[in-house]
């Protein structure tokens, strides 16, 4: 059997964290009573014009300029019509002709078999990013027959990232997107936390043999976390090659994925090509960004956005939060993937460095392996953490003097995880564990095991 | 003749004097809107609002504060702008008894400069139309066709035959607002101008009719027919009253992201003596088969009326002219197609009573909702847009705009100030001949001569210069270059003085005559 090659490419929408919505003043906010966060632009009244929101480009060209995208100065906008319960106006505002930002790319590492000892960096191509208005949510009532909608979510303003297929399977794809969700939260430019519909990612698979052309490839969605995604993906792909070895074909068709039952089903709604009729937005004028070059002199500031200022204030991005790490404290590459990956963790762990004698080398082991297991299996935020750097740090500290042993340390974390409020040196104290500094006490407790077990010591001195 | 001439004593002197004051005004002109109800001017007459501005205006002219010079003018909106509180239809079943929570950005500013809001104008369905003939609340009657003037002039064709079934239409789509300062019963009312729908009735009404520059005007609360295209519209009496209107409504609208930036000052227009400077275009293209003798006669009149003033009068050509009206409708009922997919039966407005499915719903409420010219343009529109046809038709006539466009850019650089043309092909149709074409050839036929100047998104105004042989008024329009309304109001005003249109012989308003009424019979109100 021909060897099958899987391509995955993912369309991402990430909520732009704002006050207000893309195009109007109604306030951005997670599950507010519904509709009471619409104005009249977002409700489609007849009359009301779309107004661009400053606050969403700077986070679409922050969220470019992050992923090495060439900004557009002069970016566009359209209509994209459809007709949906969910979409008051019959048409969404998109950027399909020119959008704010092309051809970037993302760098994002996986572990080679599950082992955190090999760590492979892997690229995938930014096709563009895309400002675009969110739609309303409706809720189908099946028993009463009715839809309800609700419009707190409709002209929330969302950036679309595509990233080119150049992803093989579903452990690629959760690493890219895990990455760029870092990168996302890093800049500030989204939350993008997947429960709360900040990140939406849609996932086109197909299959082909090396050297032929690309299958017909399928669009997955209802995807609600990363871990679902590479399920979602390696699914598919298998489904794919099951399909086409058994001499069927694939439809170029929109699947959901069921998480319940780890497969993809069609989604009915979406039969049939639609033709979205695109139109330039007579309302709004192109979009012109200016840099350092191009700002005209006298223009106010205010009132026009430099790409260079934003370039400039730009922080440190994962990758580079990483590299600093790892130079600046001896740790391994795949430490600092763990690090960033955990809320909090990276800042956790450089606080105990600072308060503690002991070597960053030997302080990581015990936050990636004695903390972090902790809070794993109690379902803790680094934040939640009874056990404080503080804290930590005093105990490492303990052990680096040589006051305690680690088996000792390990006990005494145990202890101090009950969140008693006990400091390390009292749990030390209470039970008994400091190490003997004392040679001649040594000397008699040793003389006193030996005298206890004299054929065996007799058997061992024999052979 | 001197009514119009030169009035600066008219109503807001009258107004300020206490020789009138707001209540009696806004009192007046409720009494005449009903005694000519039968033009079918309006669509909601707000008379307990209006009556209620008057006496906060009272208030503030009794105070010595008016806010303005169009403080306690009663003004009337056509009905597709929003008014908060009053009824917004746009002539249309969609939207029967929509009440607006909002108001259009240029009606709030009227409110603010104390200005009277009688009511809203009839007009055709959601301004599409040259006549206003096509609304679900009937026709608009053209005062005229109940002047002395005409009915002088014309012949029955049948003893039977009266005004009755011999009245002619207005215009359109503004319709309501060219009838209703027609007929005295505002000082100036709003239009709006997509193709011609403020200048077109104003010309047939005997009224002055601007559009403005694209981007001068917030249209902000202007329900849209085509966004790159419609302004809002003014409709006065003379051409100074325009220009007051003009200074109180124009100006950057945060809310409309179209509108220009830069400051808007607005201008008291001149008394323009010498036109020695100016040099007028006559473009060639506009004498289009169908433009009737009469009124190329008039036209040739007024050329030679600014040449022998010692104005330069010089024959030009804007090329691509003919291509305007297919072009126009490509990208209009592209627009309107996108427009209209808002109504839905959803958020506001009609909803059907099906409820088999959300689709089948909508198909019903914008079946039940919408007349047949709506639906026809957005038919047009959405196959204009399918991916197949996108290059062919809208990205291509897009192109031709941009010729059309063009035209006029290389004429104004070639050193012409203004271009003189005239506004319609002839003077107002009866009714019943209208009727006779549909909605779109007649569009197609009326648009002619105004929508180059929506294409290319220059202002533009309407000035009554004659009456036509059957005695019904006839227009002049000149277009100027773009933000240069100062310029082109005051040579239409100069106009205006030259060719003093006769003042409107209405029964129903002679019998209203009296002191105080004098003032509403004056031409202006500035």
């Amino acid at each position: 059997l021909a060897p099958w090659v899987p391509v995955v490419g993912l369309e991402i929408h990430a909520q732009i964290s704002s006050n207000s919505k893309l195009f109007s003043g109604s306030q951005v906010q997670f599950a507010a009573p519904p509709n009471s966060l619409v104005s009249f632009f977002d409700a489609s009244l007849p009359g009301t014009l779309p107004v661009l929101n400053r606050r969403c480009v700077e986070a679409a060209v922050m969220t470019g300029l992050a992923l090495n995208c060439s900004i557009n100065k002069k970016s566009l906008f359209d209509r994209k019509h459809y007709f949906y319960a969910d979409l008051p106006a019959g048409y969404q505002i998109t950027q399909q002709r020119v959008p704010i930002a092309v051809n970037g790319s993302l760098s994002y590492s996986l572990c080679i078999d599950n082992k955190m000892s090999q760590m492979v960096t892997k690229t995938v191509r930014i096709k563009q990013i895309q400002l675009e208005q969110d739609s309303g949510k409706s809720l189908h009532d099946d028993t009463r027959s009715q839809t309800l909608v609700d419009l707190n979510r409709a002209g929330v303003g969302l950036m679309e990232v595509v990233m080119e297929p150049d992803m093989c399977c579903g452990e690629e794809a959760a690493a890219a997107v895990r990455e760029l969700q870092l990168i996302l939260q890093t800049l500030g430019s989204s939350q993008a936390v997947m429960a709360e519909g900040q990140l939406r990612v849609d996932a086109n698979v197909s299959v082909h043999h090396p050297g032929e052309p690309y299958g017909v490839r399928t669009e997955v969605k209802n995807i609600n976390s990363i871990r679902f995604l590479a399920k979602a993906v390696d699914y598919e792909i298998q489904r794919q090659i099951e399909e086409l070895e058994n001499g069927g074909t694939i439809l170029n068709e929109t699947r959901a994925f069921d998480s319940k039952l780890g497969c993809t089903v069609p989604m009915r709604d979406k039969e049939g090509k639609q033709d979205y009729r695109f139109m330039p937005e007579p309302n709004l004028p192109p979009l012109i960004l200016y840099d350092a070059k191009s700002l005209p002199a006298n223009m106010n500031h205010q009132q026009v956005i430099n790409i260079d200022w934003i370039h400039e204030r730009l922080p440190d991005l994962p990758s580079v939060k990483r590299e600093k790490l790892v130079e600046q404290y001896g740790i391994l590459p795949e430490h600092s993937f763990t690090l960033l990956n955990e809320d909090g963790l990276a800042e956790f762990f450089e606080s105990v460095v600072k308060q503690t004698q002991m070597k960053p080398k030997k302080v990581i082991g015990w936050i990636l392996k004695d903390l972090l297991s902790y809070l794993k299996q109690h379902s803790l935020t680094v934040k939640e953490s009874p056990v404080s750097s503080f804290l930590l740090a005093d105990l490492l500290n303990l052990l680096e003097k040589k006051e305690i042993s680690s088996t000792a340390a390990k006990q005494v974390l145990a202890e101090l995880w009950k969140g008693e409020g006990k400091t390390p040196l009292e749990i030390v104290k209470e039970q008994k564990l400091e190490l003997l500094q004392d040679q001649k006490e040594l000397e008699q407790i040793c003389q006193a095991v030996i005298d206890g077990q004299e054929n065996e010591v007799i058997m061992m001195v024999l052979g | 003749a001197a009514l119009k001439d030169g009035l600066r004593s008219q109503v807001s002197a009258a107004l300020k004097e206490g020789r009138v004051t707001p209540t009696e005004l806004c009192q007046r002109c409720l009494a005449l809107i009903k005694s000519t109800k039968f033009l079918n001017a309006y669509i909601t007459v707000a008379e307990e609002t209006a009556l209620k501005q008057a006496e906060e205006s009272e208030e503030r002219y009794k105070r010595g504060q008016p806010v303005g010079i169009l403080d306690g003018i009663p003004i009337a909106v056509k009905d597709n702008f929003n008014t908060a509180g009053i009824e917004t239809t746009c002539a249309s079943n969609m939207l029967k008894g929509y009440i607006s929570p909002y108001n259009a950005t240029v009606v709030q500013k009227l409110l603010d400069q104390g200005a009277v809001l009688l009511g809203k104008t009839n007009l055709d369905e959601f301004a599409m139309g040259s006549g206003s003939t096509d609304g679900v609340f009937g026709p608009v009657r053209n005062p005229w066709s109940y002047s002395k003037q005409y009915k002088e002039k014309s012949v029955p064709k049948s003893h039977s035959e009266d005004s009755e079934s011999n009245w002619v239409i207005t215009g359109g789509s503004s319709g309501g607002s060219a009838a209703a300062v027609s007929s005295f019963t505002c000082f100036a009312a709003l239009g709006s101008d997509t193709g011609g729908s403020t200048r077109n009735p104003a010309a047939h009404c005997g009224v002055v009719g601007l559009k403005p520059t694209y981007g001068l005007i917030s249209r902000h609360g202007l329900i849209p027919l085509v966004n790159s295209m419609d302004v809002p519209g003014i409709l006065t009496r003379c051409v100074d009253d325009a220009a007051v209107l003009l200074g109180s409504l124009a100006g950057h609208d945060p809310k409309d992201s179209t509108t220009i930036q830069d400051d808007f000052k607005p201008f008291e227009l001149p008394n323009l003596t010498d036109v020695s400077k100016l040099s007028i275009g006559i473009p060639k293209e506009y004498h289009v088969p169908g433009l009737s003798s009469e009124i190329l006669a008039l036209w040739s009149k007024a050329a030679d009326l600014f040449k022998n003033a010692g104005a330069k009068v010089v024959e030009v050509s804007l090329p691509h002219t003919r291509y305007s009206i297919v072009c126009y409708h490509v990208l209009c009922t592209a627009e309107v197609a996108s427009n209209m997919a808002r109504f839905d039966g959803l958020e506001y407005g009609h909803r059907s009573d099906m409820k088999d499915s959300t689709e089948s719903m909508y198909a019903a409420t914008r079946r039940e909702g919408f007349n047949d010219v709506v639906r026809g343009r957005i038919l047009s529109g959405n196959y204009f847009l399918l991916k197949q046809n996108y290059e062919k038709y809208f990205v291509k006539a897009q192109k031709v705009r941009r010729l059309i466009a063009n035209d006029f850019v290389k004429v104004f650089r070639s050193g012409v100030d203004i271009l003189l043309t005239p506004t319609t092909l002839s003077d107002a149709a009866p009714y019943t001949e209208f009727i006779q074409e549909d909605n779109r050839t007649r569009s197609a036929q009326d648009d002619i001569l105004t929508q180059a100047a929506n294409m290319a998104g220059l202002p533009a105004i309407t000035v009554p210069t004659a009456l036509s042989e059957r005695g019904l008024p006839v227009g002049l329009q000149f277009i100027g270059r773009s933000f240069q309304e100062k310029q082109l109001l005051t040579v239409a005003k100069w106009f205006e003085k030259q060719v003093q249109f006769p003042v409107i012989q209405l029964e129903e308003v002679k019998r209203h005559d009296n002191s105080v009424f004098q003032h509403q019979k004056s031409a202006s109100f500035s």
